[in-house]
């Protein structure tokens, strides 16, 4: 378990990869920061952009990363995390790359971090004000697995045509008892706009609604950016007699003890022995650091 | 066996070291050149800088290399390096009218002014393995004779003095039913997100970046049914053709140098309505260098692709302008189908509480009837 550690890469000076400041060209970073400004104005609502190519494959997280590329300043603090763990293959290539071509400081902890870029999560510790996060999108619309295309849906967002996403979730009740959508669970913005919240679980949902930093959400592959200003009301959707609830666990985390943070998992041996463990490695190790349990595997 | 929880970022390292020294292969065999792929590997070179949309046969050619020869993979190095250039000034149309003429061909007419120039085609080969390649015996080769092509006549002129198929495009202003306006300035899907209804130049361009297998087996469909428009190939032809440049401090055009295309003009059912004598309608496609079944695929889609401008039912994908423009980019395609490699743990297991829960609900449902 290493501390979170302030680190520097002096060697990967943007001066000599022969590339601007965070990769892309400043008239890009300026369009992209008025789409940006556009979105914030109207929470929830999917700016569409004229995103580049990057050289990283879309779907893996071209949006977050134009997003980043955008508003990180050189003296911002930067943290990038995938499944809530710094330490995944895709947070680590993405780190690596604002490492190399912005030469910016990189950061593990969600406290000292300005821009924290997520694939799936929201970080267990609260965010505070004056943070970035930059959420990575899949797919941008909510309404697309409803209606496939792009014409209907801008219309169904314009007139708050949103019945349709209601009957599904109650078909998932008709079905299954519950409401069957785990991930990417549907939230509407300051009362108007029905947006994805990427595909984070469910549970990170009620960590969007008031919070005091400002979520950006970036769609590479299509095209889109929205936003979530600073203490605007986020409510997911449910019904009166089938309030939203989160998951929860059974088990605690193998490492810190948490029983109040999302696990993960973990298949240990061939007998399909489990243990449970936080997914966000930084809030893991902080408590580990102030002296949660400790009796590692 | 004990599951590794950590090490993003040495395996990382490890990879790619792993993955240079694979690429190279046996290293007693001699490195392969860019220029060697550049010049005996044209048509991948060609269909990289196609769908790389970026004229650059050197660039292509380290792309391959550098790509272990997968093209996807090369045509994403080009495009992730095109995305960075700096763009000074558009060119003017090219004239493929003045194309000097390697290739051109018309299965429309027999024969006609500059005639049919087969050119250097893998069309009438039989596919024979040539094992004399594999002896790497380079054959000596009898040199074309070179004629010299003059400037052909296009062969739609030909069926457009009679007024037999609709202009292709028209400058604003001069609308005609059934043609095409011409747009001031041509949309440009790098630059401005894709927004629907797409104009015809916007479309084009997308195809002309799309993925040819996918094109391929879109135009195919057409033929088998599916939103069929009655193809001939008018004409394609493959050639150099002249890039001109008109600087605003210039005032007048200046060659800044040949580029080698392919465009293919292809004559479809005609329509025609109770005010308007019938006439042909047209698909057309362009591709840098020799590709000549992605031209031929683009200009099938695209003549599909104007079902809604003709007035025609929208019935089928090729026709369907969102179904095919939001999917033919192969690097759309290609990043987000393989993102299903990341990690997705986190939505895994959201779906694995929800669904151990409902079957612990469904056992003691049936434990209740049995009870």
């Amino acid at each position: 378990m290493t501390n979170a550690t302030l680190t520097q890469t002096p060697e990967a000076r943007t001066d000599n990869t022969g590339y601007n400041f965070a990769y892309l060209d400043e008239q890009t970073k300026r369009m992209i920061r008025r789409c940006l400004l556009k979105a914030v104005a109207v929470p929830g609502y999917q700016v569409p952009f004229g995103g580049r190519e990057m050289p990283l494959p879309y779907g893996w997280g071209t949006g977050g990363m134009q997003v980043t590329a955008t508003v990180i300043g050189r003296d911002d603090v930067l943290k990038v995390i995938d499944q809530g763990a710094d330490d995944t293959t895709n947070a680590v290539s993405i780190r690596r790359f604002f490492a190399r071509t912005a030469g910016i400081a990189t950061t593990e902890s969600t406290r000292e971090a300005s821009v924290i870029q997520t694939r799936h999560r929201i970080p267990e510790t609260p965010l505070s004000e004056g943070q970035i996060l930059v959420y990575q999108v899949p797919i941008p619309d909510p309404l697309r697995f409803i209606e496939p295309r792009e014409t209907e849906t801008r219309k169904m967002h314009a007139l708050q045509e949103y019945g349709v996403m209601h009957v599904k979730l109650y078909e998932d009740i008709a079905r299954f008892g519950h409401i069957a959508t785990t991930y990417a669970y549907p939230v509407k913005v300051n009362g108007h706009y029905v947006m994805d919240p990427s595909p984070i679980p469910k549970f990170d949902n009620p960590k969007m609604h008031g919070s005091p930093a400002l979520q950006l959400f970036g769609a590479g592959r299509e095209k889109r950016v929205y936003a979530i200003p600073p203490f605007t009301r986020v409510e997911s959707l449910d019904f009166e007699d089938h309030p939203f609830e989160i998951q929860g666990w059974d088990q605690t985390c193998e490492f810190c003890g948490s029983d109040h943070s999302f696990l993960d998992e973990v298949v240990i041996n061939d007998e399909g022995g489990r243990i449970f463990i936080c997914s966000d490695t930084d809030y893991c190790n902080q408590r580990l650091d102030t002296g949660a349990r400790q009796e590692a595997v | 066996m004990y599951v590794a929880v950590k090490g993003g970022e040495k395996a990382i390292d490890n990879a790619h070291n792993w993955l240079d020294e694979t690429r190279r292969g046996d290293p007693s065999l001699p490195e392969l050149t860019v220029a060697q792929i550049r010049e005996q590997l044209g048509l991948a070179v060609d269909r990289v800088m196609t769908e790389g949309s970026l004229y650059d046969p050197e660039l292509a050619a380290l792309a391959l290399k550098q790509a272990s020869g997968d093209a996807i993979e090369a045509i994403f190095l080009l495009r992730a390096y095109r995305t960075t250039l700096p763009r000074f000034l558009s060119s003017l149309p090219v004239e493929t009218d003045r194309m000097a003429i390697r290739r051109r061909i018309s299965a429309a007419y027999k024969d006609l002014p500059g005639g049919q120039v087969l050119g250097p085609t893998y069309d009438y080969t039989h596919r024979l393995l040539d094992f004399t390649l594999l002896a790497e015996n380079e054959r000596a080769s009898t040199p074309p004779s070179e004629d010299a092509v003059e400037d052909c006549p296009r062969v739609l002129d030909f069926l457009n003095q009679e007024g037999l198929i609709e202009r292709a495009f028209m400058k604003v202003g001069q609308g005609q039913p059934g043609g095409s306006a011409e747009p001031e300035t041509p949309a440009d899907l790098t630059r401005e997100p894709l927004d629907y209804p797409a104009d015809r130049d916007l479309r084009l361009q997308a195809l002309a970046r799309g993925d040819e297998g996918f094109l391929l087996a879109l135009a195919y469909s057409t033929q088998r049914g599916y939103g069929r428009n009655h193809p001939f190939a008018g004409e394609i032809r493959q050639g150099d053709v002249a890039v001109e440049i008109a600087p605003e401090e210039l005032g007048f055009a200046v060659v800044i140098g040949d580029i080698e295309v392919t465009e293919c003009d292809m004559i479809n059912q005609f329509i025609g309505t109770a005010s308007e004598a019938p006439r042909f309608t047209r698909g057309y496609g362009l591709a840098f260098g020799n590709s000549e079944r992605k031209a031929l695929a683009m200009a099938l889609v695209d003549r599909a692709l104007r079902a809604r401008e003709l007035g025609e039912d929208i019935m089928s994908p090729a026709q369907d302008e969102e179904f095919v423009l939001a999917h033919c980019d192969n690097l759309d395609s290609s990043g987000f189908v393989s993102h299903l490699k990341l990690p997705h743990y986190v939505d895994f297991q959201s779906e694995l509480v929800l669904l151990r829960r409902l079957r612990k609900e469904f056992e003691e449902r049936q434990e209740a009837k049995h009870a």
